[in-house]
């Protein structure tokens, strides 16, 4: 089920250069949330017609909350983080199909801001006492979510410029340290993503990689983010798969990077 | 005999319970009578399903599906789209199933609604238009949109919509072939649109349809490179609404055939100005996809202007603005 709904900024957190942490008071969409998916918000702006997509990056169940961390791009997500406790912003979600959270060990791997979804999944996947390994790759010091990550995984970081962790790539941190995992979880940056299929590949690891694409209607009906798919896609009928609806979350054998 | 009947109906309204005036918003395209003057935009809708989540088929007056070739389309590549200030662009390309799927799954779809189906129809020749045309004959489809206006395949497409004798010529084509009325969708990338819209009108087409998209480019200053992939885009929104209109109001003047408006309408009130202007229907596109609820609100919209401007039969509000 997807809802279209006014949420609540319970908080907004400015946590690294030009990346925000916000939480707002949903009615049904964090009941309803997976880890992996994403929603997409609304600008208050009438010139800015579409919704933006962003992944979901904690959710509270209880209180039915959930956390996303952003990174100011363009005018709309700057609107986004002028706002404050006890405004109000058009959401749709839950959206997207999510990770699939296989009972064995596990290795998240995520870049820049492809981190955020990896949070919630660490949390899934810990409370289901998987081994989790999370490596989280940054351009400099400026890290975040690092101390999230850590409430439930190994977390591993590399940096470029090497101010923190191992420097290079995330690929670098994994050989340097010879990480192993029976399933591999990633988000972030296409070069990225396309190392960790092949990594994958070599080592006979599975893994699910989120992608990201330019959305418009984020419901699967305007075929504006699609991504190359190896097999002739059921929906489709072509080589494409829609990013909004049979992803955000792709099985690295699905897809061709 | 129609006229008779016509003019009956203007007198015939009566009141409900709460006083307010029935209004009659039914509205009749080549003979097809669609229950409101709302449809929706090909290509902005897919074929429903994923909008019917989240509103009712059965409140619209037409479904106008995303077009669909003889065999499958991959479409171009990503990215797709691009925002611009009250609008966006897109290069889709296309994308589509094939009309095979599209007749196996679709159609059955919208045959559990009560609404009237609208084919878009793409190809890259006259041969490719009347092989889904013929595919169609023999289904349950009320009317057939030619897309003759996409700017964003290389081949055919737009080449039919800029061309006068070669707009005529497909026209006629698909005509002698189609067994539903055929509605021409005409693009706003030509000097006069009214040179267009009669050669639709001279090869026969039932009903027009415009604008489809204009043609846009939008550069991105930090990669320095194009926003989207094919380069160029269809721009779409509420920033193409007033050329729409324009549009729509010289096309209503040089022919004679029903107008289905659309370009940028995301409102009751935007929806009127078309209507006011010419358009016998309107169709809602770009809104769709920041408000999924549009089409319904814009038919609500309508019959709450017809209550206030007391206005019982939509006719009489189709091109009254001179």
């Amino acid at each position: 089920m997807h809802f279209k709904e006014t949420a609540q900024v319970v908080r907004q957190d400015y946590i690294s250069t030009d990346v925000y942490s916000i939480w707002l008071q949903t009615n049904k969409v964090a009941a309803e949330a997976k880890a992996g998916q994403f929603v997409s918000l609304y600008c208050k702006d009438g010139s800015r017609l579409l919704p933006r997509p962003i992944s979901i990056c904690q959710i509270d169940k209880e209180k039915n909350r959930i956390c996303l961390v952003y990174r100011v791009a363009g005018g709309g997500t700057k609107e986004f983080s002028r706002m404050h406790a006890g405004d109000t912003v058009e959401i749709m979600g839950p959206l997207g199909n999510g990770f699939t959270i296989k009972d064995r060990s596990a290795m998240l791997i995520a870049g820049g801001i492809g981190i955020p979804p990896m949070v919630e999944l660490a949390k899934q996947l810990h409370g289901q006492g998987c081994n989790v390994i999370a490596v989280a790759g940054y351009r400099n010091r400026e890290v975040f979510l690092d101390k999230e990550l850590e409430k439930y995984a190994h977390v591993v970081i590399a940096t470029e410029d090497g101010s923190v962790g191992v420097k290079g790539n995330v690929m670098d941190a994994i050989e340097e340290q010879g990480l192993k995992a029976e399933e591999i979880y990633a988000c972030g940056p296409m070069p990225m993503l396309r190392a960790i299929k092949e990594f994958a590949l070599r080592e006979g690891i599975e893994a699910q990689l989120s992608m990201e694409e330019k959305m418009a209607c984020g419901i699967g009906a305007c075929l504006a983010c699609v991504c190359q798919s190896t097999d002739v896609d059921e929906h489709t009928n072509v080589h494409n798969k829609r990013v909004c609806k049979d992803g955000p979350v792709f099985f690295a054998n699905e897809i061709e990077l | 005999m129609a006229n008779t009947v016509y003019v009956w109906m203007i007198g015939c309204y009566r009141r409900n319970k709460e006083g307010k005036v029935n209004m009659n918003t039914t509205v009749n395209l080549a003979g097809v009578e669609l229950k409101n003057p709302v449809m929706t935009a090909s290509g902005t809708f897919g074929s429903g399903s994923e909008y019917s989540e989240f509103m009712d088929l059965n409140q619209l007056g037409a479904v106008v599906t995303k077009g669909v070739a003889n065999i499958p389309w991959q479409g171009n590549a990503a990215p797709r789209i691009a925002e611009t200030s009250c609008g966006m662009l897109n290069a889709v390309g296309l994308q589509n199933p094939g009309v095979d799927l599209f007749v196996k799954r679709d159609i059955p779809f919208l045959r559990k609604f009560d609404t009237k189906i609208i084919v878009n129809v793409c190809g890259k020749s006259v041969k490719d238009y009347c092989e889904v045309v013929e595919r169609l004959a023999d289904q349950p489809v009320d009317m057939l949109e030619i897309n003759v206006s996409c700017p964003n395949v290389k081949e055919g497409g737009i080449a039919f919509g800029q061309d006068p004798k070669a707009l005529e010529n497909i026209t006629k084509e698909v005509k002698s072939k189609a067994k539903q009325p055929v509605i021409m969708k005409l693009s706003p990338n030509v000097t006069d649109i009214t040179v267009m819209a009669k050669a639709a009108e001279a090869g026969g087409a039932d009903v027009l349809s415009l604008i489809n998209t204009l043609t846009g480019m939008q550069i991105d200053i930090n990669r320095q490179c194009f926003a989207i992939a094919n380069q160029t885009g269809g721009l779409s929104g509420p920033a193409i609404k007033p050329v729409a209109v324009r549009m729509v109001y010289q096309a209503a003047n040089a022919v004679s055939l029903p107008i289905i408006g659309m370009g940028g309408i995301a409102s009751a009130e935007d929806a009127m100005e078309f209507i006011l202007a010419g358009a016998s229907a309107v169709a809602v596109g770009t809104a769709n996809f920041y408000n999924p609820m549009a089409t319904v609100e814009v038919a609500r919209g309508i019959e709450d202007y017809m209550q206030r401007h007391k206005v019982d039969n939509i006719q009489n509000l189709i091109g009254i603005v001179k």
